[in-house]
């Protein structure tokens, strides 16, 4: 096979060379002087061709093989073989000589040629880059220094410190000689007990002990410690792996036996040691509450909420969930560990609400922010307990709610109720009496009695008013045993009397509407009163047929209930004494009149006054309207309606005014020029927000607020001086460099081939620019 | 892993709650540092801890409010105010610890009303000292009595309708001195110090010194019913009969400012002590708080039906206790809402009130003083049940605490009383601000300091802490002036530039397509946080009273 090739190969070339050789041959003819060294020419090259048969580098010579008009004696063509300078050279015999020139000639051109130098501005420009690299690359040594300087509170120049020169005691005392007697006793006696007295440290005997461990046991110790070292490392690292498994069964299996494993512990435990198992048995009540608080497993996190999506269509995922649930059932479940102590959180729950008035609870709230949740649940029980109490107060409260909510949704039941009230009021009357009789005796009743003296008082003299005194005595005899029992509750569940009440209920309509503009709407977050939210509270229950609306006009805030809300009178056991005067209930019914009415007067003074000023603080509108213009104008014409609103041009509404939900506050809403003229007015600049300045200065820096070693932390001048002294520009040695500025440039020239580099590729880019 | 302790040294200390970093690794590295001369180790190493509480006590940086986003800069500057003021309220909190007094109190026995216990008892149960405290003096001839108890809670003046003045130091009963000035006395002050006397007599303002002479009668003060003195600012607060609150800086003896109330005689008049600003209650009901600052009332309260009888505000600036004609005794909530906290109906009304230094109420009613007592010092007094009660041989004609003592002077027809109520003043009191015991060379120092740290009386305003806020107002216009200079918002946020990106990423299509990304992005950061607000407007607005029920729906 390689044979047969080879021999069609050669046949090939034979064919080739013999049409190569047609110009050749006319070439030739033209130059005879050559035509002898055909023949030898021709088997050179055939030799050749058999020698390259056999290499790759298979050489095919560009040969002319078509005629060419061109061809002269007297013109080069440009076609053909090139002519390169080594032909030239190139001897009809090699001889020696030329070797030389060869070596020359092959330098040369190996060398390139130099490149035209850059104009001077561009060589200018690179130096000086290279130059601003340098010096900049020094002085960025420089920048956390000056960083540290600029952010530190203070700066002390000049910057070399002296250490002080503090001897230990050591030293002291070894050059101090005892020599006064006593001092010479003392050590004396120092010495017998063998304490140390010139290198006071230690008694021998404390350095004895110190000693103590020998060198073995140090060894020892050493060697547990790097055991235990390693034990805790390949536990890590086995934890660390066994956590890895994605098997869901593995961990299955593990947690189970886990689970199993703690019961059997606890069981032991309870049988070893049954206080360290109620231990145990609190932390899992302690779990549990942190369950309850943090309901970490409820549905509520951000996988329990992928899952439910998934949870329809996949299996796993509803398993998942359901694990969870019950997972959380299971935490937040408590411990049933005793019926009995159940039992008695409830007696004791309940003895504490019998001990707690629901005032006091009621108060607390109101401070907290009222919660009607809360409120509910707290009051429900004392009102019903208050229900069993004393029934024959219930009609009371009826009429206290009616009259309470202030509406005249039930005219049928008002005459009931005025019924009700005397009733009630004469049994009051009955009462204060009583009381005056006990006065004398100065025990517990007094005190209530003088309370409620004033009270019952008042409702005689409203009562004269309107009743005779006749049914008053029959009454009086029936209900000479109330009074106790009334006493006893706390005195919200008095009855307003009714000279206070009266011209309200007239008003309140119309008050209303004026709140109503106010825009002071049920704000719950107020602190309301502290009774109010008592009655509100007794009157459903009481009447559960009640209609809701009563109810929903209670809860706002209004400034008739703020100022007229009942208050529990004082139990003092001091009663003021007070002169006997004949016409005393006379002068006293006048003065109460006088009040009762001159309130009126003043909350509906207070509401137009402030009117009055939410409209001077309002922005006012602009009016350009021109009268006449483009229509008809003189007197008694206005301009139009269209006109009006074209021209009137509305201020934009101001921010809400601060008192917008306080019925019965006027707070000003003018600015102190005087104050901000002391304010910040410009930003300091890294803050971009005023917030966050203000934070920065929110702390007074004053001695009176501050201690005396905060106040001088905080006022420390930012750069201290020393007087006197020459401060000299910062040194590298100064900031912990090894060397001056001088050898880092010299630091860079050892290391030059980085900024050649450097230099070479900037060269390059002007170069190509 | 624990290794025994070694002989010579004692357990490791125990981390302190509230060290700050650095500490740590130093007591850890060295404890040799710590051994004393003789070797022995401190049981105790570093600062004592203290309570993450009393710490937060001192803590004046509102961390609520969230800042918007801050530079490094910035963050920078904002961690070390905020390690500043941890600082700073650590030392405080650590040198409360060192205030060991402790205040008095009266317990009362399994249900033993503590009101039933009169004077005659605590006097009896007390050391010989503070028995000392508790005395009375007779003094019938010149009619009711106005006293006043001076800073330091040393000095005692009073000053009777009848027009004797005298000025003691009651504690040692020692007589300043005592005139008759020959005219009606209406209240009677110590101005900063106890050598200084004003006295509102029938018509004139005037000044006495401690020896009883006469320094100045200020004219522009006429028919002064009531004095009040600022002493931070040295501002003697005067509210006269004509209706005018007129405030006189006594440092340098001008009047600094005189607003016309515009509602009659003034003669109910108190201090907020926490904010120097002056409460006046007024017939129509309401109690206006004035600042010299301001001609109008900074606010207006209206807490009665009838007339305001007496005011009275806390140590702390935070309740207000009113009583009125409508014979009612109401605390009020300063903190903003002006919103009663507690309402009384008393028998008689309360003509006097006033508050002690840890809180106590007490109101004089008739020949009457009841005192209240809260559940701690920062708490209202809860109007429940007295603490205290005690008959006086005349109706009460003025009522004051003394400051650092558990005693409360009763001035009335019959003369001065000293009463005794323990837990009534503060048992630490400040050296170097009012020192009970001071000499005079010290009085003259502090008054020398005090002077230099007098403030002006133009930064009185309701909440003193708004004088740490920037002025906004000014800043924004300010901010709107420069941009009309400039031309244009320096501080405006760049519009987003799409860097150029190599390989034929930088097309015109793709550039415009970054841009609307970002632009997108930046819309829909807005439109996010608008639907947030709104959020928190229906949450708010969502009425979180009633249970809502199925009745609702028939509601009209």
């Amino acid at each position: 096979m390689t044979a047969n090739r080879l021999a069609e190969s050669l046949l090939a070339l034979s064919q080739q060379e013999e049409l190569a050789d047609l110009p050749k041959d006319y070439l030739l003819s033209e130059s005879e002087d050559e035509g002898d060294n055909d023949g030898e020419r021709k088997h050179q090259k055939l030799l050749e061709a058999i020698s390259s048969l056999d290499g790759k580098n298979r050489r095919k010579l560009a040969e002319r093989s078509e005629a060419s008009l061109k061809v002269s004696e007297f013109n080069v063509s440009s076609e053909g073989e090139k002519l390169v300078l080594a032909d030239l050279l190139e001897p009809v015999k090699t001889s020696s000589s030329l070797a030389t020139v060869k070596k020359q000639l092959s330098r040369v051109k190996s060398k390139k040629t130099v490149e035209l130098p850059l104009n001077k501005e561009e060589i200018e420009r690179i130096h000086r880059e290279v130059a601003f690299n340098k010096t900049a690359q020094v002085l960025s040594k420089w920048d956390p220094v000056v960083l540290k300087n600029r952010q530190a509170e203070q700066l002390v120049f000049p910057l070399e410190k002296e250490e002080p020169a503090i001897a230990p005691i050591e030293h002291v005392l070894s050059g101090w000689k005892a020599r006064t007697p006593l001092e010479q006793e003392i050590f004396n006696l120092l010495h017998k007990n063998k304490q140390p007295v010139t290198d006071p440290l230690l008694t021998p005997v404390e350095k004895a002990s110190l000693r103590a461990m020998s060198l073995e046991e140090a060894k020892m110790r050493r060697a547990e410690l790097q055991r235990a070292r390693a034990l805790q490392s390949y536990y890590e690292a086995k934890a660390r792996r066994e956590k890895k498994i994605k098997s869901k069964k593995y961990h299955k299996v593990v947690k189970k036996g886990k689970a199993k494993k703690a019961l059997k512990e606890f069981e032991q435990l309870r049988k070893v040691n049954p206080a360290a198992a109620l231990e145990e048995l609190e932390k899992i009540e302690k779990a549990r509450m942190m369950e309850r608080m943090s309901l970490k497993h409820q549905n509520s996190g951000k996988w329990a909420k992928s899952k439910a999506i998934m949870a329809k269509y996949d299996l796993e995922a509803r398993q998942a969930m359901q694990e969870q649930l019950s997972k959380n059932k299971e935490l937040t479940q408590k411990l049933q560990v005793a019926s009995e102590s159940e039992e008695e959180e409830g007696g004791t729950e309940d003895v504490e609400e019998l001990l707690v008035p629901d005032v006091v609870n009621e108060v607390q709230m109101n401070a907290d922010g009222p919660n009607p949740w809360m409120l509910r649940s707290c009051t429900s029980d004392t009102k019903e307990a208050a229900t069993q109490e004393d029934p024959e107060q219930l009609p009371e409260l009826e009429a206290h709610g009616v009259s309470e909510s202030e509406g005249e949704e039930r005219p049928v039941a008002e005459e009931e109720i005025l019924l009700r009230e005397f009733e009630e009021r004469r049994s009051l009357r009955k009462r204060s009496e009583l009381s005056q009789d006990a006065e004398p005796a100065g025990s517990q009743e007094t005190k209530d009695s003088g309370s409620q003296e004033v009270l019952s008082e008042l409702r005689v003299l409203s009562q004269k008013l309107k009743e005779n005194h006749q049914s008053r005595k029959q009454k009086a005899s029936s209900e000479g045993t109330i009074p106790q029992v009334q006493r006893e509750e706390p005195a919200p569940e008095e009855e307003e009397p009714l000279l206070l009440q009266r011209p309200e209920r007239v008003q309140t309509l119309e008050e209303l509407e004026e709140l109503g503009k106010e825009e002071c709407f049920q704000n719950k977050e107020l602190p309301r009163p502290v009774l109010e939210g008592q009655q509100s509270e007794r009157t459903p229950n009481n009447r559960p047929d009640a209609p809701k609306e009563k109810k929903k006009k209670e809860q706002m805030i209004d400034l008739q209930n703020l100022l007229t809300t009942q208050s529990p009178s004082v139990k003092s056991l001091a009663v003021p004494t007070i002169e006997e005067l004949e016409d005393e209930e006379e002068r006293n019914h006048r003065q109460m009149i006088k009040e009762a009415f001159a309130g009126d007067d003043v909350i509906r003074d207070f509401l137009k006054e402030k009117r009055e000023a939410v409209e001077a603080s309002k922005p006012k509108d602009v009016d350009l309207t021109l009268p006449g213009w483009g229509e008809w104008g003189g007197v008694g014409l206005k301009p139009s309606a269209k006109k009006r609103r074209r021209f009137l041009i509305k201020a934009p509404e101001g921010p809400p005014r601060k008192d917008k939900n306080l019925p019965n506050v006027i707070i000003n809403e003018k600015r102190n020029i005087h104050a901000a003229a002391h304010q910040v007015r410009v930003l300091p600049y890294p803050f971009t927000h005023h917030w966050q300045f203000e934070r920065t200065i929110q702390t007074p820096i004053g001695s009176t607020w501050n201690t005396q070693r905060a106040f001088q932390k905080l006022t420390t001048p930012k750069v201290v001086t020393k007087p006197g002294h020459i401060i000299n520009p910062i040194k590298a040695e100064d900031v912990g460099y090894r060397s001056s500025s001088r050898s880092d440039l010299s630091v860079i020239q050892r290391n030059p081939k980085r900024i050649t580099t450097r230099h070479k590729k900037q060269l390059k880019k002007c170069s190509v620019d | 892993m624990e290794t025994a302790p070694k002989p010579g040294k004692d357990v490791p200390p125990k981390k302190d709650k509230l060290q700050t970093k650095r500490k740590k690794p130093r007591e850890w590295k060295n404890p040799e540092s710590q051994r004393g001369l003789s070797g022995a180790q401190d049981p105790f190493p570093g600062p004592a801890p203290v309570p993450v509480e009393v710490v937060q006590k001192f803590c004046r940086i509102d961390k609520s409010r969230k800042l918007p986003h801050s530079k490094a800069k910035t963050r920078s500057r904002l961690e070390v105010a905020e390690a500043e003021e941890e600082e700073t309220s650590i030392k405080a909190a650590r040198s409360e610890q060192l205030l060991a007094e402790e205040p008095g109190f009266l317990e009362g026995e399994d249900g033993e009303d503590t009101a039933k216990i009169c004077q005659a008892d605590i006097v009896e149960a007390v050391d010989i000292a503070s028995a000392a405290k508790h005395f009375d003096l007779n003094l019938r001839q010149f009619g009711p009595y106005r006293l006043n108890y001076s800073r330091t809670g040393r000095h005692l003046a009073f000053g009777g309708r009848r027009g004797h003045v005298a000025a003691l130091d009651w504690v040692t009963k020692k007589l300043m001195c005592e005139i008759n000035v020959m005219e009606a006395v209406r209240d009677i002050r110590f101005l900063h110090s106890e050598a200084l006397l004003a006295v509102a007599q029938n018509r004139w303002l005037h000044i006495y010194d401690n020896q009883g002479i006469e320094l100045h009668c200020i004219r522009r003060c006429d028919r002064v019913t009531r004095l009040e003195f600022l002493p931070f600012h040295f501002l003697l607060a005067t509210a006269s009969e004509t209706g005018f609150l007129t405030y006189l800086d006594v440092s340098v003896g001008k009047i600094v400012a005189a607003l016309n109330a515009r509602a009659g005689r003034l003669d109910v008049m108190s201090q907020n002590p926490y904010n120097a600003v002056i409460h006046l209650g007024h017939s129509n009901g309401t109690v206006s708080l004035w600042s010299p600052a301001m001609k109008e009332p900074l606010a207006k309260i209206l807490c009665h039906r009838g007339g305001v009888r007496a005011v009275a505000v806390d140590s702390t600036g935070t309740y207000m206790a009113t009583s009125g004609l409508d014979h009612q005794l109401k605390i009020f909530d300063l903190r903003g809402t002006y919103q009663p906290l507690s309402t009384r109906t008393l028998p008689h009304g309360a003509g006097h009130l006033a508050f002690s230094q840890r809180g106590l109420l007490v109101a004089g009613m008739g020949d009457v003083v009841n005192i209240w007592a809260g559940q701690g010092k920062a708490s209202p007094p809860s109007l429940e049940q007295p603490y205290l009660t005690h008959r006086l041989s005349g109706p009460v004609h003025g009522l004051q605490f003394c400051p650092f003592e558990d005693v409360l002077g009763v001035g009335h027809t019959g003369g001065i009383t000293s009463m005794l109520v323990p837990g009534a003043g503060e048992p630490n009191f400040d050296g170097l601000e009012s020192n009970p015991y001071r000499s005079r060379k010290q009085r003259q120092e502090w008054e020398v300091k005090a002077l230099l740290e007098k403030v002006p009386a133009e930064l009185i305003c309701l909440d003193p802490r708004a004088l740490a806020e920037v002025d906004v107002i000014s800043l924004e216009q300010g901010k709107k002036e420069q941009i009309e200079r400039l031309g244009y918002d320096p501080q405006a946020k760049a519009p987003f530039q799409p860097k150029p990106k190599q390989k034929g990423r930088s097309s015109t299509a793709s550039l415009v397509k970054r841009k609307r990304k970002v632009m997108d992005e930046e819309h829909r950061d807005k439109v996010r946080q608008s639907l947030q607000q709104q959020h928190h407007k229906e949450a708010k607005a969502k009425p979180t009273g009633a249970r809502p029920s199925a009745l609702d729906r028939f509601v009209r």
